[in-house]
């Protein structure tokens, strides 16, 4: 049976991210214990996706792996843990819909479903044009002003639909 | 009436005393209570992630899991109270959710543990009626068949992987409804010891691929018996159904395999039901094979025998016997050969170096217990890759570095143990002596008087490094420390300078001395005489004749018992030309093969493991005896035992009068029981190494599903990743070096032999150094695993 890893493992971090990226790795590692570099996991997953427009490779999982001395499977188990990291293609504006309590008491349904028809796409697809991919995501701790989205770094809330066709074009 | 070291704890009534910080589940099955369980394994660290083993204990407001509480002094617990019963039934009904109902076609069916425990925790009835969790399954590799839909994610799978093979291969991806077992990435599991997770799963989400579909676990019979294929000598128990082996599982021994067992003894069984098994007696005639009865193919035999002995003398005949044979089958060769006044008689087919065979041990051992690894400090390998040739060995060892100790490696390439390890140092065959004599150098004091002219002259040359200062430290400091050599040390063309070296090391910081040895016998072979220069009962004597000498100049006739040529011998290129060119070759050979039919002259067919009996005596000089099972159906393969006590009698040979193997045994019983493993030795003899500067030079390691004739037929080891291993390895700088730095092929060329393969630039291997599998398909047509070799771009 053909090993899929042999192929896959060749390329280390430092040629799939850009030495800016390296160096914020690095930082995280030196937080913890030279023993313990693996801590920095979370964080070089993140940056390394952030160097991949938004999404992580396996490629990617795997040289993350192999810099931090992990097995890759390890590092596959956190990064398919938490649903920050993106395993396929994103928009470049990706609109996370809290779908917990206060928000969903606040209709959050109904702007999910909003979403969906107006922008023709379901969770996890990507607009034609590349610029948008929506996602369910829980509890965001902005319950006061529910409903909410998390659209990149940015918080949006009391939204209605009018609101939000704003904020798409603000985006636009 | 309680100590400091104690407290007293209540369960279900009954008192116990107990060492504090005891998890309850350890306490509640030394004391025969059943609590039932699936995470909880005790070789596995504590996961407590199943609730199944929920107990009430007295003051606690909720139930607690038994295998992750620890007992506090005064504890009442109780194991079938209403409370406990309940938060059993309970979680049982959870577990059974997503469970699929597929047990009437599930191999786990009928020695389920969720089986098992349903029946006395579970509902009749579900309240469930939304859907089913499905999984998909990934294809794992060709030797456990994966059937996801039905884990209940106790993780005993993920956590062996990183505890006890030191290789996390199987992981838990995805979060909750969406958690799933597997590799993520389809591709197969590596590990030696993968089938492990078989036993561990406890419900039929992971069972043994080649044996699907094949008998329910009722019907199988249960047999005892002991892996043939490493000097450890695992202790299985073989399952047979309807007289056939169907699949084997590990029988639990604490001081050899605890409950482990490698997946080449787990799954050679397959190569039994090989269809090049021999079924009848067959010589040839003029060229042609015939099949014939056994009286005559003795009789041919023996006529054979009586005349080469009579007309060419004793010396024309050798007797070449596998590694693994089994003590009684050397024994009754021995005297065969002793009857017959025959000293060509070895078991050392793959060996090179005979210069120091008169001064080694009477017996070559570990020198020390299987078990006592578990606790050592430090040790230095030196040609040996336990990984692939002794995985219990290297479990061991595993347990032994998570612990501290030092394990440091010399080697011809960069072996992955899966544990961490001190030092690892890298040469060419060469080479390797030369790091040998570096870390004596640097041994404070070491004291090189006693060493042979040439292992002087390497000592007074070596400048060594800081690595070889680590190795030589730790041997020195650390309390309990062994220095071992190997299968790849005692092929090498250097193995006397080697043990020499490994020796002086050993005795002069401390540390024990041993070897680690091919086959699952050679320390019975040393026994039973099964070399030149060894008289039945172990005994040296002065003699120059081995393996080589009894191949460079062909004899009229051979006797090869369980012994293929073409595989097991250290240049297969010679040996099978001198067998061509001998008047007659007798196999006593459990498989017929195309090579065997060109060579062969009379084929005898043996009953092979599991359905003979014997005993081995394994790496600690532990003889281990087996019973053997009904033989294949369809077959006239005798016991070897048997047609060597015949040949005995036809050839009125004193002292073949047994009646069963274990007679064999009993004349020797008191030799037996007073063999000392302490591999005690004075070595001044070495080789005289050949100058080969600046050549290529291969190094090998016999691939580790290609040890034997029984492993060569197992097919679905054959199908995993190790047992395909067929490239030429070397490392960079030798292919910048060579101009193969683009090279996918080379044509590899070996004093007359030639032959392509795939080239894999693989930095692991030591400069100057090409590394090449041996007893492969392709390898078989190719010069000895150690010596000078040219490579080109094919
Ligand atoms: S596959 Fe088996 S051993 Fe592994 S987590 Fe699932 S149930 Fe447990
Ligand atoms: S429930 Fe939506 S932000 Fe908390
Ligand atoms: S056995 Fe205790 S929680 Fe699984």
């Amino acid at each position: 049976m053909a090993n899929l890893r042999d192929g896959l493992e060749k390329k280390t971090l430092t040629t799939l991210v850009s030495s800016k990226a390296i160096g914020r790795i690095d930082k995280w590692i030196d937080k913890y214990p030279l023993e313990q570099k693996k801590s920095a996991v979370m964080a070089a997953l993140r940056i390394a996706q952030e160097e991949n427009q938004g999404y992580l490779t396996t490629e990617l999982m795997n040289a993350v792996a192999q810099y931090l001395g992990m097995p890759n499977i390890a590092v596959y188990e956190v990064a398919t843990f938490y649903s920050m990291y993106e395993h396929k293609p994103i928009g470049k504006y990706q609109i996370c819909v809290c779908n917990s309590i206060s928000c969903m008491l606040n209709e959050s349904e109904e702007l999910f479903h909003y979403l969906q028809e107006r922008l023709g796409v379901k969770p996890g697809e990507v607009t034609q044009d590349g610029r948008f991919s929506i996602k369910e995501v829980e509890c965001l701790g902005a319950c006061t002003g529910a409903p909410m989205v998390m659209i990149g770094k940015e918080y949006y809330e009391n939204l209605t639909h009018e609101k939000m066709d704003k904020i798409l074009e603000s985006l636009n | 009436m309680s100590d400091s070291t104690t407290i007293t704890i209540e369960i279900d009534g009954k008192s116990i005393q107990v060492k504090p910080g005891t998890m309850l589940m350890d306490i509640a099955d030394d004391n025969d209570i059943f609590i039932p369980r699936f995470c909880y394994h005790k070789k596995l660290s504590v996961a407590a992630n199943c609730r199944m083993c929920l107990v009430e204990v007295e003051k606690a407001p909720k139930p607690l899991p038994a295998c992750a509480t620890p007992v506090a002094d005064g504890m009442k617990v109780f194991t079938k109270s209403p409370l406990a019963i309940a938060a059993q039934k309970a979680t049982m009904e959870f577990l059974l959710i997503n469970h699929p109902l597929d047990c009437p076609i599930c191999d786990q069916g009928g020695e389920c543990e969720l089986q098992d425990v349903a029946m006395g925790y579970g509902g009749d009835v579900s309240q469930y009626d939304e859907g089913k969790r499905v999984v998909n399954d990934k294809d794992i590799g060709p030797l456990i068949e994966t059937e996801m839909t039905r884990c209940i994610h106790c993780t005993r799978c993920v956590r062996f992987g990183i505890e006890i093979a030191g290789l996390q291969e199987l992981g838990a991806t995805g979060r909750g409804e969406n958690m799933r077992i597997g590799t993520y990435i389809e591709s197969a599991l590596e590990s030696e010891m993968s089938g492990n997770v078989i036993d561990l799963c406890p419900v039929g989400a992971l069972t043994a691929k080649p044996s699907r579909y094949t008998a329910r676990a009722w019907e199988l019979t249960h047999h005892d018996s002991i892996a043939p294929h490493d000097c450890v000598g695992s202790n299985i128990h073989v399952h047979t159904f309807r007289g056939l082996a169907n699949r084997v599982v590990p029988k639990n021994n604490e001081s050899i395999n605890e409950c482990w067992l490698s997946d080449r003894d787990r799954f050679s069984y397959q190569g039994l039901l090989s269809n090049h098994r021999l079924r009848d007696p067959m010589i040839k005639v003029d060229g042609e094979w015939q099949e014939t009865d056994w009286n005559t193919a003795l009789e041919k035999v023996r006529d054979t025998i009586a005349d080469t002995k009579e007309n060419s003398g004793s010396d024309q005949m050798g007797f070449l016997v596998s590694p693994s044979a089994t003590l009684e089958e050397m024994l009754l060769l021995k005297k065969l050969a002793n009857g017959l006044d025959v000293s060509n008689i070895d078991h050392r087919l793959r060996q090179v170096d005979f210069s120091h065979q008169n001064q080694q041990p009477k017996f070559m051992s570990l020198g020390l217990p299987i078990e006592a690894l578990d606790t050592i400090d430090a040790m230095l390998l030196v040609g040996s890759n336990p990984g692939k040739e002794q995985p219990i060995i290297a479990h061991r060892l595993r347990k032994a570095a998570k612990n501290g100790a030092e394990i440091s490696l010399i080697n011809h390439r960069d072996y992955s143990l899966s544990m961490p390890l001190h030092c690892q140092l890298t040469e060419s065959y060469t080479g390797l002596v030369s790091l040998l004599a570096e870390v004596a150098q640097s041994l404070p004091g070491f004291n090189a008087t006693s060493l042979p002219q040439e292992a002087k002259a390497l000592f007074d040359k070596a400048e060594p490094g800081e690595d070889s200062r680590r190795i030589a430290d730790s041997l020195n400091n650390k309390k309990i420390s062994a220095v071992v050599i190997g299968n790849q040390a005692i092929n090498s063309p250097c193995y006397s300078l080697i043990e020499v070296f490994a020796r002086a090391l050993a005795e002069q910081t401390d540390s024990t001395f041993g070897y680690l040895t091919e086959g699952a016998n050679s320390t019975g072979a040393c026994f039973a005489g099964i070399a030149p220069n060894r008289k039945l009962g172990g005994e040296i004597e002065d003699r120059s004749a081995n393996t080589t000498t009894m191949l460079s100049e062909p004899r009229n006739l051979y006797i090869l018992h369980n012994v293929e040529p073409e595989y097991d011998f250290a240049d297969p290129v010679v040996a099978v030309e001198t067998m061509i060119k001998s008047d007659c070759v007798v196999c006593l050979t459990p498989f017929i093969s195309d090579d065997m039919k060109i060579y062969a002259d009379i084929l005898l067919p043996i009953a092979p493991f599991v359905e003979t009996s014997g005993s081995y005596i394994n790496i600690q000089g532990k003889i281990q005896s087996f019973k053997g099972n009904t033989p294949v159906e369809n077959t006239q393969a005798r016991p070897a035992w048997k047609i060597m006590r015949v040949l005995g009698n036809l050839l009125h040979i004193d002292g073949f009068e047994q009646l069963s193997s274990a007679d064999v045994l009993q004349e020797f019983e008191s030799e037996l029981s007073a063999i000392k493993a302490d591999n005690q030795a004075n070595i001044t003899e070495v080789c005289v190494l050949d100058s080969v500067d600046s050549k290529l030079l291969r190094s090998s390691q016999v691939n580790m599903y290609r040890v034997d004739n029984i492993t060569r037929r197992a097919t679905a080891l054959q199908k995993t990743p190790a047992g395909q291993e067929d490239a030429v390895h070397i490392n960079s700088n030798t292919a910048a070096k060579y101009n193969l730095n683009n090279a996918s092929r080379v044509r590899v060329k070996q004093n007359s032999t030639a032959v392509g393969m795939p080239l894999k630039i693989d930095n692991s291997v030591a400069d100057n150094s090409v590394w090449i599998a041996a007893a492969t398909n392709v390898t078989k047509k190719l010069g000895p695993m150690f010596g000078v070799i040219e490579l080109e771009v094919d």
